[in-house]
């Protein structure tokens, strides 16, 4: 019990440190405020026109893809905060320190939270701006962020483990973006997954990206109408589906970063 | 007095680099040890070790009344560590650093901050305590991290090469700051490449090279081994180099080293710039030319002569290496 306590309270001392980053650090500032921004805008407005979605409006559509999309990337601030953490040597003053040990790692993910909220409401003062609406209920609507939030914590824990693995910032930066970026473009976030070819179909319909953005646009009424009934069980019950996803990303990386955490040493 | 750091057969390997190899330490309650050696000699490997950082090979280690490896949460309650490279947040201020060390620690809100502001206090850091680190100069960092290993005033210390790249004039004040702390009855592990910032801080010194013990002792007791201070004369002409060792035999306290390709005569002597400069006028008086003369106190390079009958290795000269400090 003490234990949870002491990790409780670390990892606020920690979150408030990263949290400090963001009035400090302008990259960042910039990174978390204007880049949703820019990506709603081009989205809605060059893609917007071209893309025809029966039954709605693209812009609503995208939304929650842009959305889902983005908090993904997010989870890239955990990866490369930490990477950044290691090779300094505040690390060492950490681990020096009779703290609790997960508590730089929990402390990190949770800070995270704070960038995805800010984020979020960001991007959702954008979409309303371009004509994007709730049109389920303002709980529907929280539910909505929750699970967005939610999903994007869970996630933060992988990048986190990559994070401790990778030997500098620029790496952990390019290589999320190789991955991030396919497997967020392979879903429903931009396109209905009835339009894509075979193997990338099945890809899509299982991606916890797609059952994320779906869950998302149906808890913000966004589905357009008279849209087709997803045909596979992760997009029939989408909310179930992304909350499993985010439970055993838990469960799986959070153990492996903290042993990882333990183990890592700053080589000098 | 009991021993407060106690390690034996300490061991360490990356890969095929052999980091310690069968280490024993033992510091007395409020002494200052000095572990010093070149680069790549183990002395942050040791220290990784005694502060937890690190999980050694084999060997055991005791800090403070605890185990290393069986009590690491109860020894990291009772060390500072204050490593190489400054271990502070960039984007925080001062005061905020210090805070969050505090917290960490488990002070408590109030007692965190009025610790934060009294170090920066003590520190000079008083006014540089609201900017972020980034705007620090080497020396303010230094001393910041120095506070952050205060914080919770623990009983043991360990400063790995607290001084390592700083001016002259920052590492004179940091000792100075050091040298206060002991007063005050800490006890403290300080890794060096610096014979003279070991003498200047440590009670007891051990000379470490690849991972193993090579001499241990007082600083007396070591400079005595290196033969204390040199007097180096480079004869204008190699017909002179004979008769310029006769002369100065009568003013050399031990054997000397003569390298004809340069003309170079060093030779240990004791009595400083007066001995030196009788040394000249009998060279003088001797007719021989010189083209260059000077005093030299003990280097890390003369202890390893000493201890060792060789060179620092080449190899752990690196980039940001100063061992060559003091020669030149």
């Amino acid at each position: 019990m003490k234990g949870i306590i002491y990790l409780f309270a670390d990892s606020l001392v920690i979150a408030k440190r990263n949290v400090i980053k963001i009035k400090r650090v302008p990259e960042v500032l910039v990174f978390v405020l204007l880049s949703p921004i820019m990506f709603v805008l081009l989205f809605a407005y060059v893609f917007g026109g071209s893309i025809d979605i029966p039954g709605g409006s693209y812009r609503e559509f995208l939304i929650a893809g842009i959305f889902a999309q983005t908090v993904v990337f997010g989870a890239t601030f955990t990866g490369a905060g930490l990477a950044e953490d290691m090779q300094k040597g505040i690390i060492d003053r950490f681990r020096s320190l009779p703290m609790s040990q997960a508590a730089v790692l929990v402390g990190r993910t949770a800070s995270d939270v704070v960038y995805n909220v800010l984020t979020l409401l960001i991007m959702g003062l954008t979409g309303l701006v371009v004509g994007w609406r709730i049109h389920s209920s303002i709980w529907e609507g929280l539910a909505g962020f929750a699970l967005l939030l939610a999903f994007s914590y869970a996630f933060s824990w992988t990048m986190a483990f990559v994070g401790l693995l990778v030997p500098s910032v620029e790496v952990i930066n390019n290589a999320s973006f190789m991955v991030i970026f396919p497997v967020t473009f392979v879903a429903n976030t931009f396109v209905p997954v009835e339009n894509l070819p075979g193997v990338l179909r099945i890809f899509a319909e299982w991606n916890p990206i797609s059952a994320l953005t779906q869950a998302v646009r149906t808890l913000f009424g966004n589905i357009p109408f008279g849209a087709p009934e997803p045909t596979v069980w992760p997009l029939q019950n989408p909310v179930l589906y992304t909350l499993i996803w985010a439970v055993v990303i838990i469960v799986i990386f959070a153990p492996l970063a903290v042993s990882r955490y333990k183990r890592a040493v700053k080589q000098s | 007095m009991s021993n407060v750091i106690e390690a034996s057969g300490l061991a360490k390997r990356y890969g095929e680099v052999v980091a310690l190899d069968g280490l024993d330490l033992a510091v007395e309650e409020g002494s200052v040890f000095g572990l010093l050696g070149p680069n790549g000699a183990g002395k942050t490997t040791a220290v990784s070790i005694l502060a937890t950082l690190l999980i050694p090979d084999s060997g055991s280690a005791r800090v403070a009344g605890a185990d290393v490896l069986r009590e690491p949460a109860m020894v990291r309650e009772r060390i500072g560590l204050s490593g190489q490279y400054a271990a502070l947040d960039e984007h925080l201020t001062g005061f905020e650093n210090l805070d969050m060390i505090g917290r960490l620690y488990r002070l408590g809100r109030s007692r965190s901050r009025a610790r934060s502001r009294e170090l920066l206090e003590v520190f000079d850091l008083t006014d540089a305590g609201n900017r972020s680190v980034k705007t620090y100069s080497g020396g303010m960092r230094r001393r910041l991290d120095l506070a952050g290993a205060l914080v919770a005033s623990p009983p043991v210390l360990f400063l790995d090469e607290p001084t390592t790249g700083l001016d002259p004039r920052s590492r004179i004040e940091l000792w100075g700051v050091i040298r206060e702390l002991v007063a005050k009855g800490s006890t403290l592990l300080l890794t060096t490449q610096y014979l003279e910032e070991a003498d200047h801080l440590a009670d007891r010194i051990m000379v470490i090279d690849h991972g193993r013990e090579i001499a241990q002792g007082t600083p007396n007791q070591l400079k005595a081994l290196v033969g204390g201070e040199r007097m180096e004369v480079t004869i204008a002409s190699i017909d002179d180099l004979p008769r310029s060792q006769e002369v100065l035999a009568s003013f050399a306290v031990g054997e000397f080293v003569v390298d004809r390709r340069t003309r170079k005569v060093t030779a240990p002597i004791s009595g400083g710039t007066p001995v030196l400069t009788e040394a000249l006028g009998a060279l003088y008086e001797a007719g021989i030319e010189l083209r260059d003369v000077g005093l030299r106190r003990p280097t890390l390079n003369d202890a390893f002569l000493a201890l060792t009958g060789q060179q620092v290795p080449k190899s752990d000269h690196q980039a940001k290496d100063v061992n060559h400090r003091g020669e030149g």
